[in-house]
């Protein structure tokens, strides 16, 4: 055959058609994205059966019930139960991270041992007996009450086994860490005479008015209260805010009022003025079920809180003061909340009473729509431990942090206190310290003067299940298991205005060699003995449980959490068995004392307010995905970015995204600046929770922390009364 | 058994109840399988297929607002399917599913030519730059229903396709050809703490979404409900996100060439 050129170019011609026509470009393209895409190292989960599990979220307070998927033993995500009365199906964003808790990778192994300053792994059995050694040394030496647990809460069964260990052996300091629950619980004390936590009927409210509460940044239970919020708003019912930025909070609601920071207790008195004087308050409650009214007319009808008084301080209008004071009254189902921010620090107790009063003049006290009063609950019956010489002698010894003494005779926990009674005299008050919850050497203020009064402590024992600040800082750590692979009970829900139990369950076997707490205190108690043996004779934490909850026991296994639907609020139990604006015991509190910003306002020309966000935790480490989602208004690369408002930028001369330095009398951090119209002039935002000194490579090194910039601030009640400190900015 | 109607699903997002917190974010990283790196502080280069975006009014101190707007895919129909994104690929690596209204993207057929999220006017569509690395241990958490994507490729919100299958294989175990609205929910629908985001099939008159929006079906599913609007409406890509606010500057935010003029 000849090949002429007419046939050449037709085959070579009619084959290029011919291939493009054909699949085999698009079928050779398919392949190669195939063949590029299928590189080993990228993770092909492995199926298996899906199976569900009920458990309890005990990442904060919220006590949401949680329905956790499984494949075969991986735990693959965290979802809200939709029949849980307190989230309703919803889950915040921390919760729906909780599955990267339990397989991070930094979390601690098996106990660790601080030798030369460096940790090395040790076996239980000799981290638990070296730590009995240490207690029973301490015990022998007579100075039982030298030992000090702090613990995330002061309920449930874990809790009460701390404590029954410390008081068997006798010490008297067992510290919850605090929050706004603290003030509120003592406010209802002195008030109704209810030992109880304050619940918030937020689903009946026509007319929230909330006190800097950053109802959407994680006050309370978060979906409870986002559902509250999302409800009122459908039944036309009015929101307002006053905080002195524009918060998530204030964002969503209908009404921003930016008042200058730290006045909301004066703002509280001026709309209590206002509501006294043109009789606004809700009669038949306030004739029939309350007492002392002359002792708040006393006080609040002074000039002090007049409203052009209140609107000097406050830097709202006086006419907007007397307009928000006379809805508030009029509205059907008003209801004032406060606690700032998440509600982590207790805020001045003055304060909290001052909105109770408000709650308390338009019958929002006790009833539906209202603040009420949950009591505590009463399923732990143990009989009373027999105790020893050492310990009744110890138990006789004053509290560490001063709570319940003389000078603080209301307050029950002062955590906030504990830094400086540990920095007084020779040798600290406390030779041995606990912490179980919290992580104290992070989230106290005055980071510095915090680590500086726990590293006089001999012996620092963490039980965190995480390398944290206080993990990090400890002698030994003995890792509690994540809330996905143990059993604990959680009575109550933050601000859930019902009484509740809820069970946390093993969803997996344990990953790693831990322990839960309750079985480290058991473990304690066996080595050393004695009395101590004695009050224990649980041969678990898991057996204990059973046992206390006894008939509940079955119907909280089923079901996951017990709710009491018949529940309706108690009557008062003061002396007049009325609601008292006075008493003796109030009588100290009587004259509102506002907390200022520490700081010489003439070196420290602006002042620093922190803020909360639900994209960031306090004490506990942030998980990837949270970081992942944190808005690049707060983080930018490594560099915390702080909000401050355009005037204010222009009279520093620094532009937006400006690099500075942010400096307080306390300490100094490098900042970027975020501007927004969203902040009072002169002020500067600054997110907790980044700044972390442990933790994982997604978290560790960003930004900078707000605790090492801000001030210990203490009322008369001993509480953290602080919510920001003078401050400064220079161009770094 | 019956062939079952065509779906068009779809969302609506409440801006006036969501809160900005982000649990749809979190909730979408965990059912997904949505890789993170040690900085994701650049939203561009940041593999996220749902976003919550702030907006703001412009006005100065103390009348600033702000509202945040959640973004998942908008599942655009465009005209009879050619949603943006679709009528660009080369690859054929996404289509409109006509059964259920949803932009697929198979990631085994995408070559990483980007072409789509030129076309995206919304930004739903992310490249992924770097290999998905999971810390020693955290990948026992991946999902197994959602396979996890290579580097290379491009990737979008898919309103958890997996569960619409799973959710369609129980019931046909089950003898059913349909799905309850229950039954298939997204992630994001059922982790959000502020209900605010409700969704189901548009061409149902029983579910909610229908009901809220009330999509004139006849002219791309324009909302009836003058409360409703949708991203960039003008564009004509008829998205299947719908968006509920009773703030007018919210609503003209929807669209950046109406709040020029």
């Amino acid at each position: 055959m000849k090949i002429d050129r007419r046939s050449f170019l037709a085959f070579v011609f009619g084959g290029a058609a011919g291939t493009a026509l054909s699949p085999l470009p698009w079928k050779l393209t398919d392949d190669i994205s195939i063949w590029t895409q299928n590189w080993p190292w990228t993770p092909v989960p492995p199926k298996g059966e899906t199976t569900y599990v009920a458990s309890t979220c005990t990442l904060c307070p919220g006590g949401c019930g949680i329905r956790v998927r499984r494949v075969e033993d991986r735990v693959v995500k965290i979802e809200g139960r939709s029949d849980h009365p307190v989230n309703r199906g919803g889950i915040c964003p921390l919760g729906a991270a909780g599955v990267q808790l339990l397989y991070s990778p930094w979390r601690v192994r098996q106990p660790l041992k601080k030798v030369d300053g460096r940790f090395v792994p040790v076996s239980w059995d000799q981290a638990i007996g070296e730590i009995a050694g240490e207690l029973r040394e301490l015990r022998e030496a007579g100075a039982p009450e030298a030992v000090a647990w702090i613990a995330e809460t002061d309920r449930g069964t874990t809790a009460e086994l701390i404590r029954r260990f410390l008081t068997v052996y006798g010490s008297p300091n067992f510290i919850r860490t605090p929050s706004a629950q603290d003030a509120w619980e003592t406010a209802l004390y002195l008030t109704q005479g209810q030992r109880a936590t304050a619940g918030f009927d937020l689903e009946r409210v026509s007319f929230l008015l909330s006190l800097g509460s950053g109802l959407l940044e994680g006050w309370g239970a978060p979906p409870f209260v986002f559902r509250a919020c999302g409800a009122l708003q459908d039944r036309n019912g009015r929101f307002v805010q006053l905080e002195p930025r524009l918060s998530k909070t204030a964002a969503k609601a209908h009404q921003w009022l930016p008042l200058q920071p730290g006045t909301e207790g004066t703002l509280a008195f001026g709309l209590i003025h206002v509501i006294l004087k043109e009789g606004l308050e809700r009669k038949p409650f306030v004739a029939t079920r309350t007492a002392g009214l002359e002792d708040l007319k006393r006080n609040a009808l002074r000039e002090a809180f007049a409203p052009e008084a209140v609107a000097q301080a406050t830097g709202l209008e006086a006419k907007t003061v007397v307009e928000l004071a006379r809805a508030f009254a009029a509205a059907e189902r008003p209801l004032a909340v406060c606690g700032r921010g998440a509600g982590r620090v207790p805020g001045g107790l003055q304060e909290t009473l001052a909105v109770h009063f408000l709650n308390a003049l338009v019958g929002s006290v006790n009833v539906e729509g209202g603040v009420i009063a949950v009591p505590e609950p009463e399923y732990i019956r143990w009989p009373e431990p027999e105790m020893d010489a050492v310990a009744s002698q110890g138990m006789q010894t004053p509290r560490v942090d001063g709570a319940g003494s003389e000078r603080y005779p209301l307050a029950r926990y002062l955590l906030n206190r504990l830094p400086e009674a540990l920095l007084q005299g020779e040798k600290p008050a406390v030779r041995i310290l606990f912490v179980s919850g919290g992580n104290p050497l992070y989230s106290l203020p005055d980071s510095e003067r915090t680590a500086k009064a726990f590293s006089r402590i001999p012996l620092l024992v963490s039980l965190s299940p995480f390398l944290d600040e206080t993990a990090a800082a400890a002698h030994y750590v003995l890792p509690a298991p994540t809330y996905l692979e143990r059993w604990e009970d959680v009575p109550g829900a933050a601000g859930f205005p019902k009484p509740l139990i809820g069970l946390v369950r093993p969803v997996v076997a344990p990953r790693l060699a831990t322990m839960p707490t309750g079985d480290v205190v058991i473990r304690l108690a066996q080595r050393l003995g004695g009395t101590l043996r004695a009050a224990f004779p649980w041969e678990s934490h898991e057996v204990c449980l059973r046992q206390t909850l006894a008939a509940a026991w079955e119907p909280l296994r089923k079901n996951g959490f017990v709710l009491d639907e018949s529940f309706r609020p108690q009557p008062f139990e003061t002396a007049s068995r009325k609601f008292e604006f006075g008493n003796a015991e109030l009588k100290p509190l009587a004259e509102f004392r506002p907390h200022p910003a520490p700081g010489d306002p003439g070196v420290f020309k602006l002042t620093l307010v922190p803020y909360d966000s639900l994209r960031l935790t306090a004490a506990l480490g942030t998980p990837p995905f949270l970081v992942k989602a944190l808005e690049s208004e707060i983080l930018w690369k490594n560099d915390i970015r702080v909000e401050i408002h355009p005037q204010t930028a222009r009279d520093l001369g620094l532009a937006d995204g400006a690099d500075a330095r942010l400096i307080t009398p306390r300490g100094e951090a490098r900042v970027k600046l975020y501007l927004t119209e969203g902040i009072r002039p002169g002020l500067v935002g600054m997110a907790r929770g980044l700044g972390r000194g442990a933790h994982d490579r997604y978290l560790a090194g960003k930004g900078a922390s707000a605790n090492r910039l801000l001030a210990a601030v203490e009322d008369s009640s001993g509480f953290e009364a602080g919510w920001g400190i003078r401050a400064r900015l220079e161009r770094a | 058994m019956d062939q079952p109607k065509n779906k068009r699903y779809g969302m609506v997002i409440d801006l006036d109840k969501c809160t900005g917190c982000g649990a749809c974010m979190v909730a979408c990283m965990a059912e997904n399988n949505i890789p993170f790196r040690d900085d994701d502080t650049d939203k561009l280069l940041s593999v996220s297929w749902m976003h919550v975006y702030r907006l703001s009014n412009g006005k100065p101190f103390p009348h600033a607002e702000e509202c945040f707007l959640p973004r998942p895919c908008q599942h655009c129909e465009g005209e009879h399917g050619h949603s943006p994104c679709v009528s660009v690929c080369p690859a054929t690596a996404t289509d409109y599913d006509m059964h259920t209204g949803i932009v697929s993207q198979i990631y085994t057929r995408c070559f990483g030519c980007r072409y789509c999220m030129a076309a995206c006017p919304y930004h739903v569509r992310q490249f992924n730059w770097w290999d998905p690395v999971w810390p020693e241990g955290m990948e026992r958490a991946l999902n197994p229903d959602v396979s996890v994507r290579m580097r290379g490729v491009v990737e979008k919100c898919s309103f958890c396709y997996s569960r619409y299958q799973t959710a369609l294989n129980r019931a046909y175990l089950e003898g059913r050809r349909e799905l309850s609205e229950e039954e298939y929910q997204t992630a994001c629908t059922q982790a959000c703490p502020a209900g605010a985001i409700v969704f189901g099939d548009l061409n149902n008159p029983a579910h909610r979404v229908h009901q809220i929006v009330k999509p004139d079906l006849a002219h791309g599913g324009r909302p009836r409900n003058p409360k409703v609007f949708r991203l960039l409406e003008r564009l004509g890509t008829h998205p299947k996100v719908y968006y509920l606010t009773r703030r007018d500057w919210v609503r003209r935010a929807g669209d950046n060439e109406i709040q020029k003029t």
